[in-house]
């Protein structure tokens, strides 16, 4: 019982960093960054061929080697995100959402297919497989690397609180995300915003990427088809467009995953949370935290 | 144009103003004659095409050819049904070969436990229909891009549900599905007419041409035409305006998504008849994308334009073998290029070929404003006025 609060809590977490920057995008611009979830693949690739490369690292296999490809792999989709931005998505801003949802689609389909020449189209095995002891908590088992991940992608949400939060450009993105004309009167450099919101939600989906990798220990270039659709739900659950939400969504979705798929059978999960979004969106659309959204003209 | 006019009331075609309306400027040119008429023009080039791809097997009769045209037709089928959804109703559905999966197994299922294939028709329209509701319902009240993503879980419930069943033969699915036939004579047993057999292939190809180049098309692009198509722009143009002309949004969308299903569903049977097995594999989220992008490539909600951007994206891997590792990555990259480029699509819904009129070439419309037929000349009046 207790252990598949652990697993649930475990996998949340992930579905919440990769949710965060798909509610931050949709928050500001309302795109439904339908690439996002291959930027979590682009980050996994990214780590493995850092890992792959300086043996170094890997042969250590400590935390800190970690903590650092994290570090570059972050750094390396937040670039890549912050170009697709520019490339495909602002010239399309004002033209149609239908428009812009099928560009975010071929960008996905781009960057799935652009690593599969690159990479090939063969699952590959993260260099570093991180292994320590193991916790009894109340009877759930916990190894360590689930416990240091967790406390990373904990960390990531606190920083991401306080820059939303607290910081000037957090308050500028939120100003954006209210009323974007409204800020560019008020003298919000909107683009730039823009573009730094796409670099701290590409950077969380790239660490979640590597995160995974690291975890798992197998990647493919389709990988990150499933998880922005988890991800999606997850932000859906929580309340899109809210950061708190899409926390809150991620870890939920990792527990109701967890105790779905012990009820019905590991192959019937992803039918579980895809059934849980929809019946989500027909009961209550606005999600847990969301507020109601009244749509002006 | 019955025109009478009774103390300050005006009757025009016999509906009575009370105000009297302004008569026109400039009288209407007339419609343009014969097959300068576009879409007289466009019906005639269509019924030609049909009929070329009617004698297709007494020009090249190799099973290679005909199998390749069938799945063709079928795809034009397929893409027509998602141009409701997209190209009419501005709706975008990224699972729709859900509905495909739906019609294929539906029929599927029936048929391998002894119910004739034309049987099952109706069960998988009621089947459609059922899941078009079901997916619709809940999502077609909120914005359009939930729709687009709850589609695409949509489509993969679909095919894991599929994976995971019995009854759906889990994933090797299910095999040896019987063609079309009527009392005992099916397809297979081939038909000898003056003198000539066709094979069970060639049969099964006329259905398809039949089915998608015929029906399918007629079909959709009548239902783009009239008040329910109209209304289906309208939403795709400014959905708060259509709602506020008293169109039913919710149902006009939920039509547009429950016809297009239908369409989806007896591709399936199709499908599901053509290939003899299917197997969750062929309903991956890889070709609802692909079709997606035959209807944006060849023009959102014009017949011309998808059915030729059903035939380039289903011809295109036939052609290009050499190619196949980068297809899917050129694809992508022609989807951004072409809504920013070219967001109508090659052939767009409102293009009119050059040498086509709608109607006879009239004055010029400045003409009944500005009368300018003779410039007024400059008269030097300073002698006048001094």
């Amino acid at each position: 019982m207790l252990q598949l609060v652990v697993d649930g809590l475990f996998v949340g977490s992930f579905y919440a960093l990769v949710a965060l920057g798909y509610s931050m995008v949709y928050g500001i611009i309302k795109l439904l960054n339908f690439a996002h979830g291959d930027v979590y693949m682009v980050g996994a690739f990214a780590g493995y061929v850092l890992f792959s490369t300086a043996t170094g690292l890997a042969a250590s296999g400590g935390l800190m080697s970690l903590l650092l490809v994290l570090l570059i792999a972050m750094i390396f989709t937040g670039l890549l995100g912050v170009f697709v931005e520019r490339v495909a998505y602002r010239p399309l801003r004002g033209s149609p959402r239908l428009a812009v949802l099928i560009t975010a689609v071929g960008v996905s389909f781009i960057l799935e297919y652009g690593v599969r020449q690159i990479m090939g189209p063969n699952p590959r095995v993260y260099q570093v497989r991180l292994s320590g002891e193991t916790f009894n908590l109340l009877g759930a088992r916990i190894t360590l690397p689930q416990l240091i991940l967790f406390a990373v992608a904990a960390g990531l949400m606190v920083a991401l609180n306080f820059l939303v939060m607290r910081s000037r450009d957090g308050r500028a993105m939120r100003a954006i995300a209210l009323d974007p004309q409204a800020a560019k009167l008020m003298g919000v450099n909107v683009d730039r915003v823009i573009s730094r919101t796409f670099f701290i939600g590409s950077a969380l989906a790239g660490a979640a990427g590597v995160m995974a990798g690291a975890y798992y220990g197998t990647i493919d270039f389709l990988m990150g088809f499933v998880i922005g659709l988890k991800a999606f739900t997850a932000a859906v659950i929580g309340g899109i467009g809210n950061l708190y939400g899409a926390m809150l969504g991620g870890i939920l979705l990792g527990l109701l995953e967890s105790f779905g798929t012990n009820f019905l059978g590991g192959q019937w999960r992803d039918v579980f949370s895809f059934a849980c979004l929809i019946l989500f969106l027909s009961f209550r659309p606005t999600g847990i935290l969301g507020a109601r959204v009244v749509e002006r003209m | 144009m019955a025109t009478g006019t009774t103390q300050g009331t005006r009757t025009v075609n016999g509906l009575t103003y009370r105000i009297t309306p302004p008569a026109p400027t400039r009288e209407r040119p007339a419609p343009a004659r014969g097959l300068r008429q576009p879409r007289r023009f466009m019906s005639l080039v269509g019924g030609l095409l049909l009929l070329l791809a009617f004698a297709l097997p007494f020009i090249d009769a190799s099973p290679y050819t005909i199998s390749v045209a069938t799945s063709a037709f079928i795809y034009i089928m397929l893409a027509m049904g998602l141009n409701i959804v997209v190209g009419y109703a501005g709706l975008l559905d990224l699972g729709y070969y859900a509905f495909f999966a739906v019609g294929a197994y539906t029929s599927g299922v029936l048929a391998t436990n002894d119910m004739p294939l034309v049987f099952t028709v109706p069960f998988v329209i009621v089947a459609c229909i059922g899941a078009g509701i079901i997916i619709g319902g809940p999502t077609l009240r909120l914005r359009s891009d939930y729709l687009a993503i709850v589609t695409l879980g949509f489509g993969e419930i679909i095919r894991l549900t599929a994976n995971n069943l019995d009854i759906t033969g889990g994933p090797s699915g299910i095999s040896g599905i019987p063609t079309f036939g009527l009392f005992g004579w099916t397809f297979r047993d081939g038909l000898d007419l003056f003198g000539i057999h066709f094979s069970g292939n060639i049969l099964l190809y006329w259905t398809a041409v039949l089915a998608g180049g015929g029906f399918t098309v007629l079909a959709v692009t009548r239902l783009g035409r009239g008040r329910l198509g109209r209304a289906w722009r309208a939403i795709k143009d400014d959905e708060d305006a259509a709602e506020a002309m008293g169109i039913n949004t919710y149902l006009t969308k939920l039509a547009a998504y429950i016809l297009g299903a239908i369409f989806g569903g007896l591709a399936g049977i199709l499908m599901a008849a053509h290939q003899t097995a299917i197997s969750p594999t062929s309903f991956i989220f890889l070709n609802s994308a692909l079709l997606l992008m035959a209807v944006v490539l060849g023009g959102m909600g014009s017949t011309p334009g998808v059915i030729i951007g059903a035939l380039v994206i289903w011809l295109a891997p036939e052609l290009l073998r050499d190619f196949a590792n980068w297809r899917y990555l050129m694809f992508g990259l022609l989807l951004v290029l072409v809504m920013i480029f070219r967001p109508q699509g090659l052939w767009p819904s409102t293009a009119v070929l050059p040498f086509l009129h709608f109607r006879e070439k009239g004055r010029s419309p400045r003409e009944g404003f500005t009368d300018h037929s003779e410039p007024v000349e400059n008269v030097d009046r300073s002698e006048e006025l001094a």
